[in-house]
């Protein structure tokens, strides 16, 4: 019974924090609208048991991501001088909103037709095995470094490389002797 | 050392009855209260101590030696008049200073305020006590991500200080806000990367379980807390990186009077003003409380008799919680700021490499302990190899800052050319 009414109060946190991430006119009221659907996800994970899971979501996601996006925002200074009535890319609308319906259209029919067997939507347990009545980061530390180990691997190298391209895209070139000097 | 500790908090274990509810009732009732009473102490001691270290007398007026001075200063904000300026957002002006006072609140949660956690006859440390005949723990609530709600609770609180600057419409609070964001964002790395000594010491996220930990019997004299356990480092690391996170001086660029009239908080007043200052003070107690917790081993701590048993946890940690705060007083009265690129430097080149590397040398000193199935120990190859990856490691990156900073200077020089 507790279940559901947090699951619906989640689920209406996520899916309104959506709708204000399209419908703001304003960038910064967009971010706030991203953070609440974040929380909102997060309130699910932990009613599925996966506290960690919710915990890491927060940490990541609305404590790092949307800081450097709202950041972005305030620095660049977008916040009040843009005009959402000029399109940069023309016909992206339509198109966005017909992948939006494709996915919704996805996600239904799985929903329908898995009636009779209710294990392709929901009940299946997770890779790593009910999360329920266990300890979250002993059963997701096991199954990252051993079943998942290449892909963590992987991952590490990722972002080892992001962090290379966003130092080399953020370096100043020297100056050579013959340069021009440029006031600033 | 699983079987010492204790899971979850015995009292929702069982059947749950009016008393239980009664005492959820009540300890939520403490863990509000605590943080409240102690930040208006905290002010008044503040104002007092720096006061006296700089040779004033501090306020003197409201109460005997001024101690209802944060009263005082409470019923006049709360009365005033709060005033929205012109280019505000509103709605963001209004949401921002509950976004910083609820985390200061909710960190408290978490934190055992007390609890027995000497060794039972039988060996084992539990750390409940019982009142109203349950047995519970003095915490408000054992999550299992433990302390790392502290880390959620901060990387809230950073939103109430970026968008209490942005939605002011201002110049002022508009610096001030990036400042303090970039800052607590660094801070934030060096923070969660000294919690991950803790835990791999400690073995659990349970903020419970980490004072379990500490509570078993230590090397000769020494206690078996995380301060020691963890070889200091992390303590230091966390540390100053709690100091950055909560902008307290020397790392208060946020606020820096001289050049930003006040900071993020420019052009607040009345209550909403006091929720940020409310917010700000709660921070040092919330930090010492953590830190007591994680690195002084807490509640832990040996009966002395005179007062009933259980009651001597909680007199240990806040014993324990108030070195801190003094320690931040002592900070602002005599620290000089931080320039802004020192700052980064700091957090990024020292705070951000040294946990890393620290944190692998306790993994290989650990992993050397390890026994294979024929008794021989077989973790001392990896250790090596560790220890001389982290040494090849330090020397580079010492290397490149150098390097860095000899063509910068160059730079510079040339510029004058």
């Amino acid at each position: 019974m507790i279940e559901i009414a947090v699951f619906v109060l989640a689920a209406a946190a996520v899916l309104g924090g959506a709708l204000g991430v399209v419908l703001a006119r304003n960038p910064v009221h967009a971010a706030l609208g991203l953070i609440g659907s974040f929380f909102g996800i997060a309130v699910l994970f932990v009613d599925l048991d996966a506290h960690f899971l919710a915990a890491v979501q927060v940490i990541v996601y609305a404590g790092a991501v949307v800081v450097l996006f709202l950041f972005v925002i305030m620095l660049l200074g977008v916040d009040r001088s843009e005009d959402l009535s000029v399109e940069p890319l023309g016909g992206q609308r339509p198109l966005a909103g017909a992948a939006g319906i494709a996915l919704l259209g996805v996600a239904l029919a799985t929903l329908f037709l898995a009636q009779g067997d209710g294990d392709v939507v929901t009940g299946t347990p997770s890779v790593i095995g009910s999360l329920a009545g266990g300890e979250n980061v002993a059963l997701l530390g096991r199954a990252l470094f051993t079943d998942y180990l290449f892909a963590f691997e992987i991952t590490s190298v990722l972002l080892v490389i992001a962090v290379v391209g966003a130092v080399v895209l953020a370096r100043t070139p020297r100056r050579r002797a013959g340069d021009e000097q440029v006031e600033p | 050392m699983t079987a010492l500790l204790a899971t979850g908090d015995p009292l929702l274990a069982g059947e749950i009855d009016g008393g239980v509810i009664l005492l959820v009732l009540l300890k939520t009732l403490i863990v509000f209260a605590i943080p409240l009473v102690l930040t208006a102490l905290m002010i008044w001691v503040e104002r007092k101590v720096h006061g006296d270290m700089s040779n004033r007398i501090g306020p003197n007026r409201a109460g005997p030696w001024g101690i209802l001075q944060t009263l005082a200063d409470g019923a006049k904000l709360f009365t005033k008049e709060g005033l929205i300026p012109e280019r505000a957002d509103r709605l963001v002006y209004r949401l921002a200073p509950y976004l910083s006072a609820v985390p200061a609140f909710l960190v408290f949660a978490v934190v055992p305020f007390g609890g027995d956690f000497n060794p039972r006859s039988d060996g084992t440390i539990d750390g409940t006590v019982t009142l109203l005949g349950n047995a519970t723990f003095l915490q408000l609530f054992d999550a299992q991500p433990g302390i790392l709600l502290v880390l959620v609770c901060s990387s809230v609180a950073v939103y109430g200080v970026m968008l209490a600057g942005w939605s002011s419409g201002s110049k002022y609070p508009l610096l001030g806000s990036v400042r303090a964001t970039a800052q607590m964002v660094s801070y934030e790395a060096a923070l969660g990367l000294s919690l991950v000594a803790v835990v791999l010491v400690s073995g659990s996220l349970s903020t419970h379980d980490i004072v379990a930990f500490q509570a078993l019997p230590g090397r000769g004299l020494l206690p078996n807390w995380n301060l020691i356990v963890t070889g200091v480092v992390p303590f230091f690391v966390f540390f100053i990186a709690a100091t950055a996170e909560m902008n307290r001086p020397p790392f208060d660029l946020t606020e820096a009077e001289q050049e930003l009239v006040a900071g993020f908080n420019t052009e607040y007043s009345a209550i909403r003003f006091a929720l940020f200052y409310i917010a700000e003070f709660m921070a040092t107690i919330t930090f010492g409380a953590v830190i007591a917790t994680l690195f002084l081993g807490g509640p832990a701590g040996p009966d002395l008799g005179i007062l009933p048993g259980w009651l001597w946890g909680t007199v240990w940690f806040f014993l324990k919680l108030a070195i801190f705060p003094f320690i931040w007083i002592w900070f602002r009265a005599t620290l000089p700021r931080f320039r802004y690129d020192q700052l980064m430097d700091l957090g990024w080149k020292l705070m951000i490499p040294l946990s890393l590397g620290w944190i692998l040398l306790l993994a290989a000193i650990r992993s050397a302990d390890t026994v294979g199935t024929d008794g021989q120990r077989i973790g001392y190859l990896p250790a090596v190899y560790v220890g001389a990856g982290v040494l090849l490691a330090a020397v580079l990156l010492q290397a490149s800052i150098t390097v860095g900073r000899r063509r910068r200077e160059l730079a510079d020089l040339e510029v004058f050319d």
